[in-house]
């Protein structure tokens, strides 16, 4: 073995007590570690859109996925709830684990992994049913029929999506007589009901106007004490407010993936920098 | 633009005008004759002595060409009835299935045998439809239920049913192709199964087309002559019962129209029938319409 720094197993040059902290370190690193990118690529027929893409996604952070139009954003977000699969024609390489578990596998669950990984699309698309019916429409699906906890449940989620004080009186009116911030909160909602470890979302404020965009913006502040939320955004600045961790894509390859702070102020890549000051993309 | 260009734009604009204005023209000019040659019924002393409008809609014998001659509508009315029932009752169930298999659930080859299939059914002229019915599927009827009558509302009502399937389900399958996919990602996305995101999701949000689509069907269905003519039996008799023989308000004008006297009193009765069924398709294409439009702005809404 040449490489006896990295690979603890095998090394003699660790002390117990090190070798030990180590081991715990990296415990505790995995914990913190709810979502893990390997060498994933992904081609629409033969053209690549994601190529070997190595990330990690913490626990209970928000982390935003930055770059130009048709760099793969899309495309990577929904590699993590494979709703790329609703599209033919699409092939995979590599592993994402959530949980530790290869969710890229044939007989991946995809019920179960869906309502692990929640998503909020670019434009609001509540279901032309009530408020009520869209919050409790995944809880219905998995089969729950008591009437008090569905109530209950429902009114929880509107809550955490701060659209209670708004939609609580109203909750047998259509979803489409809510103002687009209103819809996408609710969107948010019907997410939430179903208690997912991780919320998606694809350009979640592209459609809002700037009030229900900073409405959005507190909101995804706020939920990240239970929920471990990924969002891609054309407007770095929302990236650099809402997220703890940001990553810069480029033409279907991770150009760079480090704490906000520092891809803003700081990046290593001349690529990343020249994205963030705007002179391309 | 250049000026030849404006002018020959301005030409077809008004081309294109001017021949809808005429359609629509056409149509009420239809619509004026018909009503006009119905008048006496309402205003013509000799003819409102032979039948009027008490006797139209009281009465339960359809005899317009006898010695004491007798018009009541309603025995026709309760075979359109019957008939379009038994259409819509055996489409829609075969005309839906079909809609949501192709839309939803065929792998593509399947799909692209079906509707073409189901199209080309659209293309049978009604009379080779009447004549199957009136050959082959009457025998067939009367040899598993052993109905006196060879020819009844049933054979009709199948063969109508056949004949409207094309128009119900393309209007369905539309309506299915038409929801977009945002609701169908959406309902995967909080973990739908297929038959879930179907039947919960994309069905219910189809349904004001599908309903439009069943309306169109119905429309035809009263409408139709050629199929009732030939498969029928034709007898106006005043009763529920679907193994009977039934005249519908279509086959009695294309049966009776050929002979009548001009300007008699029958003559004005059959076309108080056309105005009648004139009326009540447009009724019933203005609500798939109307259903059709308030689909596409709600959906237009949030596509
Ligand atoms: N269904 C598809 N079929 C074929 N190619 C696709 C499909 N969806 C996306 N692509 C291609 O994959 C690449 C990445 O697309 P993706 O939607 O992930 O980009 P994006 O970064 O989200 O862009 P945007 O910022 O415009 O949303 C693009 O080149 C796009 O053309
Ligand atoms: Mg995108």
């Amino acid at each position: 073995m040449e490489d006896k720094g990295i690979n603890p197993w095998v090394s003699t040059e660790y002390s117990q007590p090190e070798y030990v902290r180590m081991i715990e370190n990296i415990h505790a690193l995995n914990e913190n570690l709810i979502v893990r990118v390997e060498d994933f690529s992904l081609f629409y027929g033969d053209k690549p859109a994601l190529k070997r893409i190595n990330l990690s996604i913490k626990k209970n952070r928000v982390t935003a996925i930055i770059g130009p139009s048709g760099c793969g954003k899309s495309t990577l977000l929904r590699a993590f709830n494979r709703m790329n699969d609703l599209i033919p024609n699409v092939r995979i390489e590599g592993r994402i684990l959530i949980d530790g578990e290869d969710i890229c596998k044939k007989d991946t669950d995809l019920v179960a992994l869906r309502r692990k990984v929640g998503m909020v699309f670019q434009k609001p698309n509540p279901f032309p049913m009530s408020i009520y019916e869209n919050v409790a429409f995944g809880l219905k699906i998995a089969g729950e029929k008591d009437r008090a906890r569905l109530d209950q449940l429902v009114e929880k989620s509107l809550r955490q999506a701060a659209l209670w004080d708004e939609a609580g009186d109203i909750l047998d009116r259509s979803a489409l007589t809510l103002s687009g911030g209103q819809q996408q909160r609710l969107c948010l909602a019907r997410a939430l009901v179903i208690e997912p470890e991780i919320i998606l979302m694809d350009e979640p404020a592209s459609a809002l106007d700037p009030i229900s965009t900073a409405k959005l913006e507190a909101l995804i502040y706020s939920l990240k004490k239970d929920y471990t939320i990924v969002i891609v955004t054309h407007n770095m600045q929302q990236a650099a407010r809402v997220a703890d961790y940001t990553a810069f894509l480029l033409l279907g390859e991770l150009v760079e993936y480090d704490e906000t702070r520092k891809i803003f102020t700081n990046p290593t890549d001349k690529r990343t920098e020249d994205y963030i000051t705007g002179r391309f993309g | 633009m250049k000026r030849g260009e404006r002018i020959t734009n301005s030409i077809l604009e008004g081309g294109l005008k001017l021949s809808a204005l005429l359609a629509i023209f056409l149509i009420f000019l239809i619509f004026i004759f018909i009503f006009k040659e119905a008048l006496p019924i309402f205003t013509n002393p000799g003819v409102r002595s032979e039948v009027d409008l008490r006797d139209l809609f009281a009465s339960s014998v359809w005899q317009p060409v006898s010695d004491h001659p007798r018009f009541s509508l309603l025995p026709l009315f309760l075979g359109t009835l019957k008939l379009s029932l038994i259409a819509i009752l055996f489409a829609t169930p075969l005309a839906l299935g079909a809609a949501i298999f192709t839309a939803e659930f065929a792998p593509r080859a399947l799909k692209e045998t079906i509707k073409p299939g189901i199209e080309i059914l659209a293309g049978i002229p009604s009379v080779v439809m009447g004549a199957f019915a009136l050959l082959t599927l009457a025998s067939v009827l009367q040899g598993i239920f052993g109905w006196t009558m060879r020819l009844n509302a049933v054979n009709a009502g199948i063969a109508l049913g056949l004949a409207i399937v094309p128009t119900i389900y393309s209007v369905a399958d539309d309506a299915l192709r038409a929801v977009p996919g945002s609701f169908r990602e959406a309902a995967y996305a909080l973990g739908s199964r297929r038959n879930q995101a179907i039947f919960r999701v994309i069905i219910p949000v189809a349904l004001p087309g599908i309903f439009a689509g069943f309306m169109l069907g119905l429309g035809r269905a009263i409408g139709e002559t050629m199929i009732v003519l030939l498969a029928s039996g034709n007898a106006a008799i005043l009763s529920l019962d679907p193994a009977l023989s039934t005249r519908s308000f279509s086959a009695t004008i294309a049966a009776e129209l050929g002979e009548v006297v001009f300007g008699s009193t029958h003559y004005a009765v059959l076309f108080f029938i056309g105005a009648l069924l004139f009326v009540i398709t447009f009724i019933i294409n203005l609500i798939a319409n109307l259903v059709v439009e308030r689909f596409k702005v709600r959906l237009a809404g949030v596509a």
